[in-house]
């Protein structure tokens, strides 16, 4: 592969409420077995994008515990790796990442040293499958300075939280809006860039003299009546993470069997961290349906519509209902959970009842099970 | 030094391709899983697994050893099969033969005691534990063994031994057993001592630790002592035992906890996924791993990564290994599946009264229905119960759709 790998993955949103409070949005746990940024990982890897970039900056530790090691990726190699940038102090920068172009800036010494021609540039909160190759021979072949990769949305979406995009016949980016109140197009951007990495260094130069930081406002939006940029169509799902909402809703998207055939069945696989967990155990009295559980998981009682990660218990005569339960959560006896989301390592206590009335409800701070370390979050 | 060479022939067509330290386990394992996950939970980094019998599966498994953190730069995991030498080459004929011929590689890192251990049996044991035991004790050798019933005693090779631990006297298979202590087959050799038994005896055929190497060194007066082991160790080689085994890890608290952080297992499992169990689906009393689809009905049973139920299938009392494919409306009783096999809709397995089995009826006992791995069972047939079915069977296979209790079908080498 001709191009390196950059994933912003500094983020937070204040729309993930305490969601984010412990994690990176990349870090948030996806479908039973992965966290965000496996997707993109997995889809450079499966590229052959051997050198990739992670630049974080909100909770970067959450994220660092994630990438502890690149061999889950399958970038523990000679060439290449696997490679994590959070703000540095050095003798002529003592800034935090400003913005996403500001972030990339400060490893422009990461850029020059390398000697791919081109860079892909993608984000860490999405959920999607792509091959960055066909993405590139479609810049290539549009001779474009910078392709940006769409997503067209389903009708009804909420599209003023995107990059609105309008291109012409031949794909070339007309109209670039950000956050727009009005949208004019249902295509959006996906947050992945492709570019000739020269060509990025010196627009980053650039912006950085004019005390500029942000990609899309002050790239991709100021240049794109001077330089070709174009539009590449991704088909299939893809879904960015961004709030509560969408965070609940990409998860129970799994228990669509087209989903789940993509992303668990299709090749190339996505992959992820292992932990060597046993197998999930059903006890008599589980009644399971509908529902995704990942490996650790002991139930006991009453499982609907549900995503449980790793690890989770739930004990006797508990119901638990259109929830997303995360890794380590422990549901007593006789606990009724709706419409919830469990944080990691809760503890839902014998008896008690979580229902999310109007809207999915996040379940945090209860964590008095026992004295013990946490863990990983 | 694990010795994983072995075919384990009373697994009967589970170890048909592959060799017994390599049949799965529990719904995610392999056998070896538990020796070389002690040894790494142990501290022991350098590790040679000597594979003789149908190595394949072993050897993917193994790799380069990175679940079990054995890719090491110095050390780590060696698979050792038997190799040609310029004057003589030679299968490995015992145990100890198999130790002895590769003598090069335990010197290769000067070590000053050497663990033997077998890839048969499922335990968690800290050898470093026993290793402390073996120096306080300044023996030469020492054994581990375990308390057995003393009616159940004559199965095994039994170590009788003095208040200090002091091995007085050994006896295989005793008829009136001595002792209750049981040896497990593993053992700590100062490096000295096994060199110096395995170099005198080198000429002696099908060499064995039980029975050449320990009784040698016995007479010789070396000191040697047993280490008495007082967990769960359960020896998985025979069909009831296996089925058995998988079995008790459906209780409610298993003996046998995999679910606590302590002494993790490893293995090397490329499935991730989480498991989806559909709306038609009805799991109880079983455990299920990573990435299997469940449309049907599962009761007491162990189901390994990536097996599908189809919907209206009812699976009760049976071990599915990775990867299998469950027809629509089969029934399954009391049955092991072994890997990647396909069975068809509406067939019936582990039907009728037991009767005994006309291939062997040790092996094929239990009244269990056994199929090898990648094997083909068409829809619509009725398999009755101490079977033993083998590759690609067709509806030809089946007379009247049926196979009956104690029949069998092999069909080796037919493999596509």
């Amino acid at each position: 592969m001709k191009a390196l790998g950059i994933i912003l993955a500094g983020g937070n949103n204040v729309r993930m409420q305490n969601l984010t409070d412990k994690r990176a949005i990349a870090a948030m746990p996806i479908g039973g077995s992965y966290r965000c940024i496996d997707f993109v990982l997995s889809n450079m890897t499966n590229s052959h994008i051997q050198t990739v970039a992670v630049l974080s900056q909100y909770n970067a530790r959450s994220l660092n515990e994630h990438l502890n090691s690149s061999k889950w990726w399958n970038f523990g190699r000679k060439q290449g790796g696997l490679f994590l940038f959070t703000p540095t102090v050095t003798t002529n920068n003592n800034w935090w990442y400003r913005g996403t172009a500001d972030a990339i800036w400060q490893n422009i010494d990461f850029l020059k040293k390398r000697h791919e021609p081109y860079v892909v540039i993608a984000s860490g909160d999405c959920v999607y499958k792509l091959d960055f190759n066909k993405v590139l021979d479609y810049h290539i072949e549009k001779q474009a300075d910078i392709t940006v990769v769409c997503a067209k949305l389903p009708e009804g979406d909420d599209l003023s939280r995107y990059g609105v995009v309008t291109m012409d016949r031949d794909g070339r980016i007309t109209e670039f809006e950000e956050k727009p109140m009005l949208a004019k197009s249902d295509i959006v951007s996906a947050g992945i860039y492709v570019i000739r990495r020269r060509a990025l260094i010196d627009l980053l130069e650039e912006c950085n003299k004019e005390g500029r930081y942000n990609f899309v406002t002050d790239i991709l939006i100021r240049y794109k009546n001077l330089k070709r940029l174009y539009g590449y169509e991704m088909q299939g799902y893809w879904s960015n993470i961004a709030d509560v909402d969408s965070y609940f809703k990409a998860n129970m998207d799994f228990l669509r069997k087209d989903v789940r055939d993509k992303f668990f069945h299709e090749e190339p696989g996505v992959y992820s961290k292992t932990h060597d967990l046993p197998p999930a155990k059903f006890n008599t009295g589980s009644r399971v349906v509908n529902s995704l559980v990942a490996g650790g998981c002991i139930i006991n009682s009453t499982v609907e519509n549900s995503v449980l990660f790793k690890k989770a218990f739930v004990g006797n005569n508990s119901v638990v209902k259109n929830c997303i339960i995360l890794n380590g959560a422990y549901i007593g006896d006789n606990v009724h959970v709706e419409n919830c989301i469990v944080e990691s390592h809760e503890t839902l206590l014998s008896g008690s009842t979580y229902i999310g009335e109007d809207g999915v409800r996040i379940v945090t701070g209860n964590k008095n099970r026992y004295d013990m370390p946490v863990g990983e979050v | 030094m694990l010795l994983a060479g072995g075919q384990g022939s009373r697994l009967g067509v589970l170890t048909s391709d592959v060799a017994k330290p390599a049949v799965s386990f529990g719904g995610k394992y392999r056998i070896i899983d538990f020796p070389l996950s002690n040894c790494i939970n142990s501290g022991i980094d350098t590790v040679g697994v000597l594979t003789q019998y149908q190595p394949l599966v072993l050897n993917s498994h193994i790799g380069i050893g990175i679940p079990w953190d054995l890719d090491r730069n110095n050390g780590g995991v060696s698979v050792l099969p038997p190799y040609e030498k310029s004057d003589t080459s030679e299968w490995y004929s015992g145990t100890a033969n198999a130790i002895y011929q590769n003598l090069k590689y335990m010197e290769n890192y000067n070590p000053e005691y050497v663990l033997i251990l077998s890839g048969d049996h499922i335990y968690k044991m800290d050898y470093e534990a026993m290793l402390d035991f073996h120096k306080s004790k300044g023996a030469d050798v020492t054994i581990a063994v375990i308390p057995v019933p003393i009616e159940e005693a004559s199965r095994f090779g039994v170590v009788i031994a003095d208040e200090n631990k002091c091995i007085q006297d050994f006896e295989e298979k005793p008829e009136h057993p001595r002792s209750n202590l049981a040896s497990m087959g593993i053992y700590i050799f100062t490096w000295a001592a096994l060199k110096e038994s395995l170099l005198a005896l080198k000429d002696q055929s099908n060499c064995d630790f039980g029975k050449h190497i320990i009784p040698y060194l016995h007479k010789k007066g070396s000191p040697m002592y047993v280490y008495e082991f007082n967990s769960y160790w359960k020896d998985v080689g025979t069909l009831g035992s296996y089925w058995e085994a998988n079995m008790e890890l459906i209780e409610l608290i298993p003996e046998f906890n995999l679910y606590e952080e302590f002494w993790k297992i490893y293995t090397n499992q490329s499935i991730i996924e989480p498991q989806y169990i559909a709306s038609t689906a009805m799991v109880e009393k079983a455990i299920v791993g990573a990435g299997a689809q469940i449309y049907g009905e599962v009761y007491s049973s162990v189901l390994g990564a990536g097996v599908i139920i189809e919907e209206g299938a009812v699976v009760r009392d049976s071990i599915i290994m990775e990867g299998v494919h469950i027809g629509k409306n089969c029934v399954i009783d009391k049955a092991i599946i072994a890997e990647n096999t396909v069975v068809g809709d509406n067939t019936k397995m582990g039907q009728g009264e037991a009767l005994e089995s006309k291939l062997n009826a040790s092996i094929y006992a239990f009244g269990l229905a056994v199929v090898g791995e990648n094997s083909t069972i068409p829809a619509n047939v009725t398999i009755g119960k101490n079977t033993a079915i083998k590759g690609q069977t067709t509806e030809e296979d089946y007379p009247d759709g049926q196979l009956c209790s104690g029949d069998y079908i092999i069909k080796a080498g037919d493999r596509e």
